[in-house]
C-alpha cells in the first residue's frame, strides 16, 4: 500500500507535468476550439480550414500589426467541460484570442468561462469570437464585452425568413417540426410570434418536438405532418435528424416545401439529392457563392481547389479580415482594444452588402440570403458535395430589416 | 385518422421487426453463453456499411447476400479468438469486452466512412409505390423489408424446431454441459449461434439502411433498445422477445403520435404546479418510454414478460 | 497490514506521503493547465474510487453511475447560486458536503428499486435508469437548463479566512482536500466488516445469505455509499467548471468512469486511483497529438479485459512478492528482452492507426503526407504501410518467441518468493487482482 500511494503521487505529477505549457513562438496566435475527434470531427475539421485560409490571407499581407497569426486547434469534443479544460491549455499557453462555432452550450459555457477569468486576471484578458453558435441568449440576457458574434442568431434568421415568407402568398398551412432542445424551441416560439405578426393568415396546423438525435424513423412524424394538410414544413433540425426527416418525407412522397436553418450543413445536400426534392428544399444563411460577388466567389474557388470542401462560413471570413482590421486600426493586438475598435465596426461584407458589429450586444447584423437546392441553373459555378446540385438565391433580406432588439445589459471593463 | 392509424401500425410492425431480428440473435448468444452482446447492434451497423459499400461497388442485391455473411464471419472471428479467452474470466469481462468492441468497432466505421451518414440507396427495382392511401404513400421498399423480416422470423423457427443443429442448440439452451457430454463440440456450436447472431444482425443492418439512416451513431442508438426488447420480454425466451420486439415497434410510432400532456389531461392549473411535467407531452417523451418499460417490468416482474428464469 | 497494525507508523506513511504530495504538487507544477488536469485528476480519482465500491468490492457492474455524479452536481450548482443569492452564511468547501449528501439520496431513491438483485439484472436496470435520467434531463429544463446547463459563479459564496476560492490554485487544494478525506474515508470502509462483507456478497451471494446476511441490505448500503462519494465528486466537478450540463450525467460519463476503473484496475482499492490518473491524462493530451485517440482508448481497453484484468494495479501488485523477497531484479532482463519486441509490435499498430486514420480522414484536403513519430511519411506509398505492417508482425512474433523467458524467469521468482508472502497480505489482493473477476 504504502509504496503504491508514492507511486500514484508520483504517476500524478508526472501525468500532470506533460501537461505543462511548451515554449512559445512569436506569432499572434488564435486558439481554435472545436471538435476535432469522435462525432462532431468532420465538421471540426472543416472549420479549422477556413481559418488556416484565412490566416494565410492575411499573412500574405503581412500579419497584423507584423505579426503573423497562427491558428492553434483544440479539441473540444462538442463537449461544455472538456472546451473549457481546452480553453484553459490555450490560455497556458500565452493564446489571447479563441474562436468557437459548434454547439451552444460549448459557447455558453465559454463565453461564462472567459467572463470570468478575464475577470479574475485584470490585464490578462482574452477575448472570444463565436462564428456559429447561434443561441440568442449569447448576445441578450447572458451578452459578454468579451464575446462578439459573426453569425446570426436564430431569432435574426427567423426574423429574415419570416419577411421572407411575407412575399410568397401561397403559404398557408405551415407546420413547424423542431429538436426538443433551446434551439429547437427557440426556433419554435419565435416561428410562432413573428408569422403572427408578419403573416397572420397563415394557420399554423402542427407544432412538433421531438427528441434531438433519436429518431431514427421519421415516417410517424411525417403521417402527422400528411394529415395535417401542411403546405409548408419549417424546421430547425440539424445533422442526422434533417436528412431523416427530408429522407422520409420523400418515402412517403409529401409534397411540401421545406423552410430550414441547416440543410446546407454537411451530408445535408446529399440527403436533398438523394430525396429528389428540387429547388423544394429553402435555408436560410448569410451568403450564396453562386450569386456572390466575383471577389468572393474568387476565394471560394481558392478554398475549394486548396481543401476539397465547401466555404461554408463565410462568416469566418468576416469574423478573421474584421479582427485583422480592428487590431491593424487600434495599432495593437491587446484584446482590449481590438474589442474596443470591433465595437461598431462597419465594413462591406464578404457576400456584399454592409455589415455592422453592433455595439450594444457583440452581434453582427448583415444581408440574409434565402437559397433553394436544385439541378445547377445555367451559369452556376459551385455544386454541393459532388451532387451536381446547387443553391439559388430565392430572396435577400437586407440586415437592417433583421435589427431585433436587445435585452442585453453590457458591463464594460 | 385512419391513414395514421395504418401507417403507424405498419411502421410500428416494421421497426418491431427489425428490432427483433436483432434480438432474436441477442436472446440466442444470451441463452447460449450467457454472454449479453453489447456489440450486437455494432454487427448491425457494420451489415448497413458492407451493404452500402459493396452497393456502391457491384450493386444492392450482392450485397444483401454477401454483408451479412461478411458480418458473420466477423462475429464468429471475434467469438473465436476474443470472447473464448475472456470467457474465463467469467460473464463480466465478457460484457466488458464487448462493451470496449463496440466501442472500437464505431470509432473503426467513423474513421472508414466518416461521421455523415452515407448515401445508401434503396435499389431501383424496388423504388416505387407500394399501395396508397388517402392520399399517403408506402414506399414498396418498406414492404420488402417486412417480407424479409417475416421470411426470417419463419426460417428461425423452422431451423430451431425442424432441424437437427436447431435441436442441439435447444438442448445447449439449457443443459449444456449434457450436451457437451453427449460429444458435441459446444464451443463451436457457441461460435456458430454468435456468428449466426451476428449474420442477422448484418441482415437487419443491410435491409435498414437504405430506410432509414447509414451512420456511425447507428449502433449507440438503438443498442439500449435492444437490451430493453430481450429483457422486457424475458431473457432467454425467442418468444417473449418476439411480443417485446413488437410491443415496443408499437408503442414508440405511436407514442409520437399522441400530442397529449399532463396539462391536457388534469387541467393547466393543476400542471403547472409540476413545472415541466407538466407540459410535456407523450409525443415528446416516446423515446424514454421504453427504458420506463425496463425499469417497471425489472421492478414488478424480473422474469421479463415471457421469460422463464431469473438471471 | 494485520488490524493491530493500524497504529503503526507503517500504516500511517502512505497517507502522510500522500497528503505531502498533494500539498507539494502545485509546487512543482503550477502553470495553468497543470493545475486544471490535477484538479480533474482528483474529482476523477474519487468518482473512480466511488465506482469501484460497487464494481471491484461489491461486484455489481453499474452502467449508470454517472447520473449520481451529474444529478449531484447539478444540485451543487444549484445549492451555489441559491447561497449567493441568499447570502446564506455557507462557505464553498460546505458544498461537496451538499453533493455527497444529494448523491446519497438519488442512491437511496434508486438504489431502493435496482439493488433488488445482483448480477446482470442489476446491470440493466442501472443501464435503463442511466437513459431515463439523461433522456428526462432534456425535457426537464428548470432544473437542468436544457443542453446548455446552469453555470453558477463559486466567488459569490461567502469568503473563507480571506479566500474567495476565484484562482484555480485555491480550487485545487480544496479538491485535494476533499480528495484526501473521500480516500481515506473509502479505505476505511474496505477495512470494516460491512467492506468484508461486500467482498463476501461478490465472492458468493449464496454462502453470504447463509451465514445470515441479506445480500440485498449490503447491495443497497455499498450503491447508496457509492452514490454518496460520487455526489461528492460531481459537486467538486460543479465547483471546478461552475457549470453543470446533461452531458456530465450520461451515458459516456458512465462508461469513461467503467474505463478508469478497470484500466486502473478493480481488484485492488489504489487500482481506480491510477486509472483515473491515466485515463484523464489521456483524455486531455491525447487529442493534441491524434484525431484517433478515441480509437487508441477502446484498443487499450480491450488489450486490457483480455490480458491484464487485473488492470494496471492487478499487473503491478503480481510484483509485489518478488519486490519484497528482492527478487525483481531477476524478472528484469526478461522484460527487457520481451520489451524490444513489444515496442516494435505496438509501434507498427500505432503507425497502421496514424497511416489510416490520416489517409481516410485528412487525406483529402491535407494531401498524403502524414507527420508520426518525428517523420513525415507519404501515406500515399506502399511503403510505410508495409514497414508498418512488417513492424507490427515482426514484433508480434517476436514477442511470443520473447514470451517463453518471461514466464520461466516469472516462475523462478515466484517459487522462490512464495513463502515470504504473508497471509495477512494476501486477504488485500483479492483474487480479481490475480486475474480472477467477480462474476
Amino acid at each position: 500500500m504504502r509504496s503504491l500511494v508514492i507511486a500514484a503521487s508520483l504517476a500524478l505529477g508526472a501525468a500532470a507535468a506533460f501537461g505543462a505549457s511548451l515554449a512559445q513562438a512569436d506569432n499572434l496566435k488564435i486558439g481554435y476550439i472545436d471538435p476535432l475527434s469522435g462525432g462532431g470531427a468532420s465538421v471540426g475539421e472543416v472549420g479549422l480550414k477556413h481559418f488556416q485560409f484565412l490566416a494565410d490571407e492575411i499573412n500574405a499581407k503581412g500579419g497584423v500589426n507584423g505579426q503573423q497569426i497562427e491558428i492553434v486547434p483544440f479539441d473540444g469534443k462538442t463537449n461544455p467541460q472538456e472546451s473549457l479544460i481546452q480553453a484553459q491549455k490555450a490560455i497556458d499557453q500565452g493564446i489571447r484570442f479563441i474562436t468557437q462555432g459548434n454547439g451552444s452550450s460549448v459557447a455558453g459555457a465559454l463565453l461564462d468561462f472567459v467572463a470570468k477569468y478575464n475577470d479574475r486576471n485584470p490585464g490578462k484578458e482574452v477575448l472570444y469570437f463565436n462564428y456559429a453558435a447561434v443561441d440568442p441568449v449569447l448576445t441578450n440576457d447572458k451578452c459578454s464585452f468579451w464575446h462578439f458574434r459573426w453569425d446570426a442568431n436564430s431569432d435574426i434568421k427567423m426574423a429574415a425568413l419570416t419577411n421572407f415568407l411575407k412575399q410568397r402568398p401561397a403559404v398557408k398551412k405551415i407546420y413547424l417540426i423542431n429538436q426538443d432542445y433551446s434551439f429547437g424551441q427557440s426556433v419554435r416560439t419565435q416561428a410562432r410570434a413573428m408569422l403572427k405578426e408578419k403573416r397572420p393568415d397563415i394557420e399554423i396546423v402542427g407544432d412538433e418536438l421531438h427528441p434531438l438525435l433519436k429518431i431514427t424513423d421519421f415516417s410517424p412524424y411525417i403521417a402527422k405532418i400528411k394529415a395535417s394538410g401542411a403546405d409548408t414544413v419549417i424546421t430547425g433540425n440539424w445533422g442526422q435528424d434533417i436528412a431523416l426527416l427530408l429522407k422520409a418525407a420523400a418515402d412517403a412522397g409529401l409534397q411540401t416545401d421545406f423552410y430550414t436553418y441547416y440543410a446546407g450543413g454537411a451530408g445535408g445536400p446529399t440527403a436533398i439529392k438523394q430525396t429528389g426534392l428540387s429547388d423544394r428544399v429553402f435555408d436560410i444563411v448569410e451568403g450564396n457563392a453562386n450569386d456572390a460577388p466575383a471577389s468572393a466567389q474568387k476565394t471560394e474557388q481558392e478554398f475549394r481547389d486548396k481543401y476539397g470542401v465547401t466555404l461554408w462560413y463565410p462568416r469566418a471570413v468576416n469574423e478573421m479580415r474584421m479582427f485583422a482590421k480592428a487590431a491593424n486600426e487600434a495599432k495593437s493586438n491587446d484584446p482590449k482594444a481590438v474589442a474596443a475598435k470591433l465595437e461598431d465596426m462597419k465594413v462591406e461584407g464578404f457576400d456584399g452588402g454592409e455589415i455592422v458589429m453592433r455595439k450594444d450586444d457583440h452581434q453582427l447584423f448583415q444581408d440574409m440570403f434565402v437559397r433553394s437546392f436544385g439541378p445547377l441553373k445555367p451559369g452556376q459555378k459551385f455544386d454541393e458535395e459532388k451532387t451536381g446540385w446547387g443553391w439559388t438565391t430565392q430572396g435577400r433580406v437586407a440586415g437592417k430589416d433583421t435589427l431585433l432588439p436587445t435585452t442585453c445589459k453590457m458591463e464594460r471593463p | 385518422m385512419l391513414e395514421l392509424i395504418t401507417f403507424s401500425t405498419l411502421n410500428g410492425l416494421l421497426y418491431g421487426m427489425l428490432l427483433f431480428m436483432m434480438a432474436s440473435g441477442l436472446t440466442l448468444i444470451f441463452s447460449m453463453m450467457g454472454v449479453l452482446n453489447f456489440a450486437h447492434a455494432s454487427f448491425y451497423m457494420l451489415g448497413a456499411y458492407f451493404g452500402f459499400e459493396i452497393s456502391r461497388r457491384i450493386g444492392f442485391w450482392p450485397g444483401f447476400v454477401v454483408a451479412p455473411l461478411l458480418v458473420g464471419a466477423v462475429g464468429a472471428l471475434v467469438e473465436r479468438y476474443g470472447l473464448r479467452r475472456v470467457h474465463r474470466y467469467g460473464h463480466v469481462a465478457e460484457l466488458l469486452f464487448t462493451f470496449g468492441l463496440a466501442f472500437v468497432l464505431e470509432e473503426l466505421v467513423n474513421m472508414f466512412w466518416g461521421k455523415l451518414p452515407v448515401d445508401y440507396r434503396v435499389p431501383p427495382s424496388l423504388d416505387f409505390v407500394a399501395f396508397r392511401l388517402f392520399d399517403t404513400t408506402y414506399p414498396a421498399y418498406r414492404m420488402f423489408m417486412l417480407l424479409v423480416a417475416v421470411a426470417m422470423f419463419a426460417f428461425l423457427i423452422a431451423v430451431l424446431t425442424r432441424s437437427r443443429v436447431g435441436l442441439i442448440i435447444q438442448a445447449a439452451l439449457t443443459h449444456p454441459d449434457m450436451v457437451a457430454m453427449l460429444g458435441h463440440n459446444v464451443p463451436r456450436i457457441f461460435m456458430l449461434v454468435f456468428g449466426v447472431g451476428a449474420a442477422l444482425a448484418g441482415l437487419a443492418g443491410v435491409i435498414a439502411g437504405p430506410a432509414l439512416v447509414t451512420q456511425p451513431s447507428m449502433a449507440a442508438l438503438l443498442g439500449p433498445i435492444l437490451f430493453v426488447v430481450i429483457v422486457v420480454g424475458g431473457l432467454g425466451s425467442l418468444a417473449g422477445a418476439f411480443v417485446a420486439s413488437l410491443l415496443i415497434g408499437l408503442v414508440q410510432t405511436f407514442a409520437v403520435a399522441i400530442n397529449v400532456s399532463l396539462a391536457d389531461v388534469v387541467g393547466a392549473e393543476a400542471a403547472a404546479r409540476l413545472g415541466d411535467l407538466g407540459t410535456v407531452t407523450v409525443a415528446q417523451i416516446a423515446p424514454v418510454i421504453p427504458y420506463l418499460l425496463l425499469v417497471l417490468v425489472l421492478i414488478f416482474r424480473p422474469k421479463g414478460l415471457m421469460g422463464t428464469r431469473e438471471t | 497490514m494485520s488490524e493491530g497494525a493500524i497504529l503503526s507508523w507503517r500504516s500511517w506513511a502512505p497517507w502522510v506521503a500522500l497528503a505531502l504530495a498533494l500539498v507539494l504538487l502545485p509546487r512543482l507544477l503550477s502553470s495553468g493547465s497543470s493545475l486544471t488536469m490535477m484538479s480533474l485528476m482528483g474529482i476523477m480519482i474519487i468518482f473512480a474510487l466511488s465506482y469501484n465500491m460497487l464494481l471491484g468490492q461489491t461486484g455489481m457492474l453499474s452502467f449508470g453511475h454517472a447520473v449520481y455524479y451529474g444529478l449531484a452536481g447539478f444540485v451543487a450548482i444549484h445549492a451555489m447560486n441559491a447561497i449567493a443569492q441568499n447570502k446564506w452564511a455557507i462557505p464553498l468547501p460546505v458544498i461537496p458536503l451538499i453533493g455527497g449528501l444529494a448523491g446519497l439520496a438519488f442512491g437511496i431513491l434508486f438504489g431502493s428499486v435496482s439493488t433488488r438483485r445482483g448480477g446482470t439484472v442489476f446491470a440493466m436496470i442501472t443501464l435503463g435508469v442511466g437513459e431515463l435520467v439523461a433522456s428526462s434531463s432534456l425535457i426537464l429544463r428548470s432544473f437542468f437548463g436544457g443542453e446548455s446547463g446552469i453555470t453558477a459563479n463559486r466567488t459569490k459564496l461567502m469568503p473563507l479566512f480571506g479566500y474567495k476560492f476565484g484562482p484555480q490554485i485555491e480550487i485545487y487544494y480544496l479538491i485535494a482536500g476533499w480528495a484526501f478525506i473521500a480516500i481515506l474515508a473509502m479505505y476505511a470502509i474496505t477495512r470494516t466488516p460491512f467492506g468484508r462483507m461486500c467482498n463476501a456478497v461478490r465472492e458468493n451471494p449464496e454462502r453470504a445469505e447463509f451465514i445470515g446476511y441479506s445480500t440485498q441490505t449490503v447491495r443497497f448500503i455499498a450503491f447508496c455509499l457509492a452514490g454518496f462519494f460520487a455526489g461528492i465528486a460531481g459537486a467538486l466537478a460543479a465547483i471546478n467548471f461552475e457549470i453543470m450540463n446533461a452531458l456530465s450525467l450520461g451515458a459516456a460519463q458512465s462508461g469513461t468512469v467503467l474505463l478508469m476503473a478497470f484500466i486502473g484496475g478493480i481488484g485492488l482499492f489504489w487500482g481506480p486511483i491510477l486509472g483515473a490518473i491515466l485515463v484523464t491524462f489521456l483524455q486531455v493530451t491525447l487529442s493534441d497529438l491524434t484525431g484517433a485517440w478515441m480509437l487508441y482508448f477502446g484498443l487499450l481497453f480491450i488489450l486490457v479485459v483480455m490480458f491484464a484484468p487485473g488492470g494496471i494495479a492487478g499487473w503491478l501488485a503480481l510484483h509485489g512478492p518478488a519486490l519484497r523477497s528482492g527478487r525483481l531484479g531477476r524478472l528484469l532482463p526478461a522484460y527487457a528482452l520481451a520489451a524490444v519486441p513489444l515496442a516494435m509490435a505496438a509501434a507498427g499498430a500505432i503507425l497502421i492507426v496514424e497511416l489510416a486514420h490520416h489517409m481516410l480522414v485528412k487525406a483529402s484536403s491535407d494531401g498524403s503526407l502524414v507527420h508520426v513519430f518525428f517523420t513525415t511519411l507519404d501515406g500515399a506509398s506502399p511503403w510505410p504501410w508495409l514497414a508498418a505492417l512488417a513492424l507490427l508482425g515482426v514484433g508480434a512474433a517476436l514477442t511470443r518467441l520473447a514470451w517463453g523467458p518471461v514466464r520461466s524467469a516469472w516462475a523462478a521468482v515466484h517459487a522462490a518468493s512464495a513463502p515470504v508472502d504473508g497471509p495477512a497480505e494476501a486477504a488485500v489482493v483479492p483474487p480479481a487482482a490475480q486475474g480472477v473477476l467477480p462474476t
